[in-house]
């Protein structure tokens, strides 16, 4: 008999079941469909304005820094300013999100360049796909408009935030991911990033900047409540 | 091939671990869990709620295992995956050999994983000449130590800071020796640099899984470091490898079991990395793995569903029970013998590895239930441990002196006049004998407690005579 059926053969055995109980079945089958959402804390909750004011203060306590720009036009000044103002290089790398390569980089005098990282790069910027309130987690998706490798391998990652896309709880970037992707269905890779990269395992000494990025700047872009206001 | 184990020796390695001052030293550092977890619950006010909530995802997920199990393999393969299942240890590291031999991979990175530890992952692969790299900090010193982790989540935590620069030293012989370390900064900067060229010159990465997620074939891992996303995003091949009861059925309920995770872990919201991965490289992406294999283990699992250490399958490993026991904080990890410590590893180790090799640890317990009231699963671990004593009395397992020791206490409360009597007379003597020191530093038959403290001299009367006479005067 195969590893397989053997297995599943010994946690039928120990529960008692066949595997094909009508009732098993569609409590499972349920479940998947359904996913109903249990305990959710209060504190990402509330209204655009709360949950923008609340990502604020849960992202400085992950040590992460954060600016709030009005238009995604802004964006860039924001960047050269942050990079300038660390005394961080010049450069920055970035995907092919239109979100991000529409804005006037231009107009700064960073060096630009497009792609996954190979682990040279220094800055990289990223567009997220969804931040959460409660915790000041930002939610990123992989593929050729974000790579991957530009959240870990650069020293420094800046994560542009769309205040539409500032959400309560975790849940709710399941649900946009559902909209977004289909049901049962997910990216190939989903980050949850709260902070940067940190280590506490020499002495329990918590230093940042253990493999993935050694500073995490957020920029917010757009006035919270705009979206609510509009409907 | 597993890890070895010395866990039949446990009250030697107790022995030598409260008489080594360097580890004593250490395990100080671990009392930071306690008020970094206490803190963290304290802002969150539904965390109680959350762990409730948390147990009811685990005990669903477990009583319709087998479903599950076959709902996820059926969307990793949608999502371009393979599942290989694994009976045992050899098994499994037979599977991760094989396709690391069938790729003719030299070298392969490792994110954390007890579940690696677990089968001895690292050791097959060396012994078939593939060298495989720890890239978590606290794994990768303990791997140049020649050591097993003494901690779930912190595996270098009986390590000090003087021993880490006197082993960088000794490995990264290419570095000038004139470097400064004496900063912990400079020896995590040092480990970042070396370990960067590993992950980007590494074959295949090998990463554990916290959950795998049903819904959408996904594993999730949770970390700080950033280390096991570079392991899986970076080399050609993906291998996931965890154990059967890591299934949850959707990503919301992997949501509610996140919350309670961190906090218990390290008192942290949030960890800093959680990350989903769904199959292999999608058209269009530019980076990632083109495999992605999950390696499922059973090793002994399906056997303790349906039996009273079913709970233990709950366990989401976060170490919160080892950072508020009294016996983890004396003598660490390593003492246990095995790969997992404290008092989830005293539940899980004989379930593993048999009650005749690991019976000894449901011994080390003072049965203060902290474990049980900080276990963010609601795992009874003290209940479980006393089944483990059962088990082990029963099978004449336990030691020659408990076993006549517990004959002759049977026989006097067995005859309750005769017990009364004879501890009431002993309670005196002992009054008279140790009235003028107020505690004795020796006395028979005691020796394994007056060998490390004093033993404090009894007032006179027994426990039942003075109830009696308290009983009396308030009627």
């Amino acid at each position: 008999m195969s590893a397989r059926d053997e297995i599943l053969g010994a946690v039928r055995r120990s529960l008692h079941v066949a595997g094909n109980e009508a009732p098993r079945r569609a409590a499972v089958e349920a479940r998947l469909a359904q996913a109903p959402a249990g305990v959710i804390p209060e504190r990402g909750q509330g209204d655009a304005r709360r949950r923008a004011a609340t990502f604020k203060d849960e992202a400085a306590r992950a040590q992460a820094s954060l600016a709030e720009v009005a238009d995604a036009a802004d964006v860039p000044a924001e960047v050269a300013r942050y990079l300038r103002e660390n005394n961080l290089a010049a450069t920055l790398r970035m995907g092919e999100d239109a979100r991000l390569t529409a804005m006037p980089w231009g107009a700064t005098a960073l060096e630009l360049s497009r792609g996954p990282s190979d682990g040279h790069d220094l800055n990289a910027v990223s567009a997220a796909f969804a931040a959460v309130a409660e915790t000041g987690t930002l939610a990123l998706v992989s593929g050729p408009d974000n790579p991957t490798t530009l959240n870990f391998l650069p020293d420094n990652h800046i994560v542009v935030v769309f205040a539409d896309d500032l959400l309560g709880d975790t849940e709710s970037v399941f649900a946009k991911l559902r909209a977004a992707y289909g049901v049962g269905a997910a990216p190939r890779t989903l980050n949850f990033i709260t902070g940067p990269s940190r280590s506490a395992d020499i002495e329990q000494t918590l230093l940042l900047g253990a493999h993935g990025p050694r500073r995490l700047h957020i920029v917010v872009v757009g006035a919270p409540g705009e979206a609510d206001a509009a409907k | 091939m597993t890890v070895a184990v010395s866990t039949p020796r446990f009250k030697a390695n107790v022995h030598e671990a409260l008489h080594d001052e360097r580890l004593q030293r250490a395990l100080r550092h671990s009392d930071n869990f306690v008020a970094r977890r206490a803190s963290a619950v304290e802002r969150l006010p539904e965390f109680d709620a959350l762990r409730d909530s948390a147990r009811a995802i685990k005990d669903h997920t477990l009583a319709h295992l087998d479903l599950y199990l076959e709902a996820y393999e059926r969307k990793v393969s949608e999502s371009g995956g393979n599942v290989h299942y694994a009976r045992d240890a050899a098994e499994a590291n037979a599977i991760v050999l094989g396709l690391c031999r069938e790729r003719g991979a030299k070298a392969v990175t490792k994110g954390k994983s007890m579940i690696s530890e677990e089968i001895g992952l690292n050791a097959a692969l060396e012994a078939a000449g593939i060298a495989a790299i720890e890239t978590d900090l606290g794994e990768y010193i303990i791997q140049l130590r020649g050591e097993t982790p003494s901690h779930i989540i912190a595996p270098a935590i009986h390590v000090s800071r003087d021993d880490v620069e006197a082993d960088f030293r000794r490995v990264h012989r290419d570095l000038p020796a004139t470097r400064d370390l004496s900063q912990p900064e400079q020896l995590l900067g040092e480990a970042r640099a070396i370990l960067r060229d590993k992950f980007l010159s590494a074959d295949v990465g090998i990463t554990g899984a916290n959950f795998l997620v049903a819904e959408t074939g996904s594993s999730i891992i949770v970390t700080n470091e950033g280390n096991g996303d570079l392991t899986q995003i970076l080399p050609r091949v993906h291998v996931v490898v965890a154990s059967l009861e890591k299934i949850v059925p959707t990503l919301a309920d992997a949501a509610q079991l996140l919350r309670v995770l961190a906090r218990s872990a390290t008192g942290q919201d949030m960890s800093v990395y959680t990350t989903l991965s769904t199959g292999p490289r999608r058209p269009g992406d530019v980076d990632g793995p083109e495999e992605y294999h999950v390696v499922l283990l059973d090793n002994g699992r399906s056997a303790m569903l349906g039996s009273e250490f079913e709970d233990m399958l709950r366990c989401i490993r976060c170490g919160a029970c080892m950072n508020h026991c009294p016996v983890y904080h004396a003598i660490g990890g390593h003492a246990y013998g095995w790969v997992y410590p404290g008092p989830m590893g005293a539940v899980l180790t004989p379930s593993l590895i048999g009650v005749a090799e690991g019976g000894q640890l449901p011994n080390a317990s003072t049965f203060c239930g902290r474990c049980e009231e900080v276990c963010p699963m609601r795992i009874p671990l003290p209940k479980m441990m006393r089944h483990w004593r059962e088990r082990e009395f029963e099978r004449h397992l336990s030691p020659v002196a408990v076993r006549s020791g517990l004959g002759v206490w049977a026989f006097f409360a067995k005859r309750p006049a005769l017990y009364r009597l004879s501890t009431d007379l002993m309670m005196r003597a002992m009054h008279l004998i140790g009235r003028a020191r107020g505690r004795f530093s020796w006395l028979p038959f005691v020796g394994g407690w007056t060998r490390y403290r004093d033993l404090t001299a009894p007032q006179g009367a027994t426990f039942q005579s003075r109830w009696r006479a308290r009983s009396g005067s308030v009627q």
